[in-house]
């Protein structure tokens, strides 16, 4: 091979070693990346049977049923639509009634969402920001009066 | 002393505008006074620094509530360490600490730069003056720690009781020591731009800063790996959260600029690429603050939201990365290519890894900004987690930590991979053996864990492989090995050490990923839980009081065969009244390199408690593994041809510089 030959080889492997990585990335995003969902949207999602979503709202007030060893039922709710959640595990520390919270996981056949992972603010501050846009969005954004 | 403290920032952001003016000005028209005027003022501008850092850490120690800044995070009660780190456990507060690693950095080289050509210095300490600048103005204008209350408060709100860590005492400086570090690798890449030229001092220079800034990013991030696994009280050590990608992303690249700089010191070739490279680490740097600081991101680190900060800072973003490159796609044609290197050598094996670095670096950058731009552009929501990054940065990963043990063993400009081979033998033996016995003698071992465990044993072997050849191990008598041994260069155990930490981190990623087990259960007083061979009674639930909260503290007691208390593992819930906020403190056992953790939860109406326990084996290799990269980065650093300002040694004839190492 002339030296020219030799480094459009190299080019062309280079390049062909960078498409497959964008390929692969772009797969991935398409099948791994899970969509955020409050309530009321998840009549007009179109969600596959088990497809993993991220669903977000508000923890419903009266609805946190615990006591079945470490699984722990409630509602999460956009004021509009509410929907049962129920999860196995240690609630994170700000979690509470009536306060913000994503919880990630599929719902199960019997239209119960099960959570394999509750998020709740980290501050007293805000909620997650997911959740309060889509409050703002909603009209039913309440300027919270700490601060 | 607080105004003090605000005057002296004013001043020093006014000394930065002369610092990247008047040495610019001097190294353009030759005037050497000019020129001169660059070292006194960066000393000047980190004195007036240090003194407005002062100026705050001290409101902090002494509470003084009349101080915005203070009375938001702080209050009279906290441990004394926890008012101090506080000083940057706030937006303001790390930012002022962002500039005084800056202006630390530049002090470095304006003091010991003196072997530098004068016009390389000038235009070095210019390029500081204008990050410099840009960040002073963002603190002054739009994040000033020092504006005060009338009429004071008489109390504080309490700092983030998640911070109210050691953590914060070492993770944030270590962090930003990393990133900022890499501004100096910055700096010295647009100096070279800026004169058309780069002469042997800019690689002399910029691999030391290179390893410094890694050190200490490598420290940061297995810090605030470690921070997150004991306090969140998830277990988990690594969420692949945006957060954490904005201080993954610079230390990819910066690997890959850590390796190019050697092909480039050594064999003086790939210098545009490295050049690149170490404007697209720090770049990366400033995304990092950018993500962090801005509030696009909601997270721990997000102190506070205001929109004016995040333009600000993307403006900053802009202009630095926008400028810097533009100034590369003029002025890197003026650059000379450096040597020919046949594919398989040392450099080959570098630009492979680079190559990989870099792709790596790209698929991270793009799961993490991916979500943030669906967002902006379409108002469509999505997360992008680990099951992304194992599908896109795994196989990237594995081949790349496959060929890692060769490359130490090719030769420069021509190498022999049969050769290398063969000196590997017994370390893929090694591999191959450790492969077999998790396959076949451990329960439940997956393929995928049989793999990891061989990969990383690979690793472990072939760094000591490396040693071994190098001292001729096996081809001289064994005295001779011993002080060939100890006379290796110090940068060739830098390699080893770096290769080996990379091994046993690998090692226990696998191991508790793989072989980890967990249970989730309510208890009572007295009741005994089992896991993975250890045997845990829960005593029951005391309350208890601490200097700034209360907390509900779990006592376990692990159980030996016998039936008798080997030590106890204790984890609290703990409230916060400052803040009303509640948090979890994990309990935590150390069994040789293995973890036992255990996290509270919530008590249920009929007195039994939430209890999730873990076993977690060899999980302290994967930060012990981090400490020993950074081993091998000091290691590097103490090679006597990187020692800065060494001008000794060149006082030899110029022969002795080309000799090979």
């Amino acid at each position: 091979m002339t030296r020219k030959q030799k480094r459009l080889s190299v080019i062309v492997a280079g390049l062909a070693f960078l498409g497959a990585a964008a390929g692969l990335t772009f797969y991935a995003l398409g099948q791994k990346a899970s969509y955020f969902y409050m309530p009321a949207e998840l009549a007009t999602a179109g969600l596959q049977p088990g497809q993993r979503i991220r669903l977000g709202g508000l923890v419903e007030s009266g609805t946190v049923m615990r006591g079945n060893g470490a699984t722990v039922a409630f509602s999460v709710t956009d004021t509009q639509k509410s929907v049962k959640v129920t999860y196995t595990g240690i609630l994170p520390d700000l979690f509470r009634e009536g306060q913000g919270v994503i919880t990630e996981g599929a719902f199960g056949p019997d239209g119960v969402f099960v959570a394999d992972s509750v998020l709740a603010k980290h501050d007293e501050r805000y909620m997650p920001k997911e959740v309060a846009d889509g409050l703002k969005a909603k009209g039913v954004w309440v300027e919270s009066k700490s601060q | 002393m607080v105004e003090t403290g605000h005057f002296a920032l004013v001043l020093a952001f006014a000394l930065s505008l002369v610092q990247m003016l008047v040495p610019l000005v001097g190294a353009r028209t030759g005037n050497q006074r000019l020129m001169a005027v660059g070292g006194p003022v960066t000393v000047t501008g980190f004195a007036l620094t240090a003194l407005s850092f002062a100026a705050l850490a001290g409101a902090y120690a002494g509470s003084d509530f009349s101080v915005a800044n203070v009375w938001e995070n702080s209050h009279s009660l906290q441990p004394m360490i926890y008012k101090i780190t506080g000083t940057w456990g706030n937006h303001e507060g790390s930012m002022l600490l962002w500039v005084l690693i800056l202006t630390f950095f530049g002090t470095l080289v304006a003091v010991f730069g003196n072997n530098l050509p004068a016009t390389l210095k000038a235009n070095v300490l210019a390029v500081q003056g204008m990050i410099g600048a840009a960040f002073f103005l963002f603190i002054l204008a739009t994040s000033n720690p020092f504006i005060r209350l009338n009429p004071a408060p008489i109390e504080g709100r309490d700092l983030n009781p998640i911070l109210q860590d050691l953590g914060l005492a070492i993770h944030p400086p270590m962090l930003y020591l990393g990133y900022v570090g890499f501004s100096i690798c910055f700096s010295f890449s647009v100096a070279a731009l800026i004169e058309g030229r780069i002469d042997a001092s800019w690689a002399r220079w910029v691999r030391p800063w290179t390893l410094v800034a890694w050190m200490f990013l490598t420290g940061g991030i297995a810090m605030g790996s470690y921070w997150a696994y004991y306090e969140l009280g998830w277990g988990g050590f690594w969420f692949w959260d945006p957060v954490e990608n904005a201080s993954f992303m610079p230390w990819l690249a910066g690997t890959a600029l850590l390796h190019s700089a050697i092909v480039m010191e050594k064999r003086s070739a790939l210098k545009i690429w490295t050049l690149l490279l170490a404007i697209l680490t720090f770049s990366l740097s400033l995304l990092g603050t950018f993500l962090v600081r801005s509030g696009v991101l909601t997270s721990v680190h997000a102190f506070a939201t205001d929109p004016a900060r995040g333009v600000f800072i993307l403006c900053i973003l802009t202009l630095f990365i926008g400028g810097s490159l533009t100034l590369f796609a003029l002025r890197a044609s003026q650059l000379t290519a450096g040597g020919l290197f046949h594919p398989i050598s040392r450099e080959g094996a570098l630009v492979l890894n680079n190559l990989f670095l870099t792709t790596a670096t790209a698929t991270v950058l793009v799961g993490t900004l991916y979500p943030l731009a669906l967002e902006a552009l379409t108002g469509g929501k999505i997360s992008v987690g680990a099951p992304f990054f194992d599908l896109t940065f795994g196989p990237l990963m594995l081949p790349l930590l496959a060929i890692v043990p060769f490359g130490p063993l090719l030769a420069w400009k021509r190498g022999d991979v049969i050769a290398a081979s063969q000196r590997l033998m017994a370390a893929f033996a090694l591999a191959i053996a450790a492969m077999l016995v998790t396959g076949l003698l451990i329960d439940g071992a997956s393929v995928f864990a049989a793999l990891g465990v061989g990969l990383a044993v690979w690793l472990i072997a072939g760094a000591l492989t490396d040693l071994a050849v190098k001292s001729g191990f096996g081809s001289v008598a064994p005295a001779a090995v011993l002080r060939r041994f100890a006379g290796l260069p110090r940068s060739v155990f830098g390699t080893a050490l770096a290769h080996l930490g990379l091994g046993l981190t690998l090692l226990g990623i696998v191991g508790t990923l793989c072989f980890g087990t967990e249970k989730i259960l309510t208890m009572r007083a007295g009741e005994t839980v089992e896991l993975s061979g250890h045997t845990l009674r829960f005593e029951g639930l005391v309350p208890q009081k601490g200097p700034n909260f209360t907390e509900d503290r779990g006592r376990f007691l692990l159980m030996n065969s016998d039936g008798n208390a080997d030590g106890a593992i204790t984890s609290a819930k703990r409230f916060y009244p400052a803040r009303q906020m509640v948090t979890t403190e994990s309990g935590i056992r150390t069994l040789g390199l293995s973890q036992l953790y255990l996290s509270l939860g919530d008590e249920n109406n009929d007195g039994s408690v939430v209890v999730r326990l873990w076993w977690k084996p060899l999980v302290t290799l994967i930060w012990g593994g981090g400490l020993v990269m950074m081993a091998g980065a000091a290691m590097s650093l103490l090679d006597r041809r990187l020692r800065v300002g060494a001008p000794a040694r060149r006082r030899k004839p110029a022969g002795a510089l080309a000799t090979p190492t």
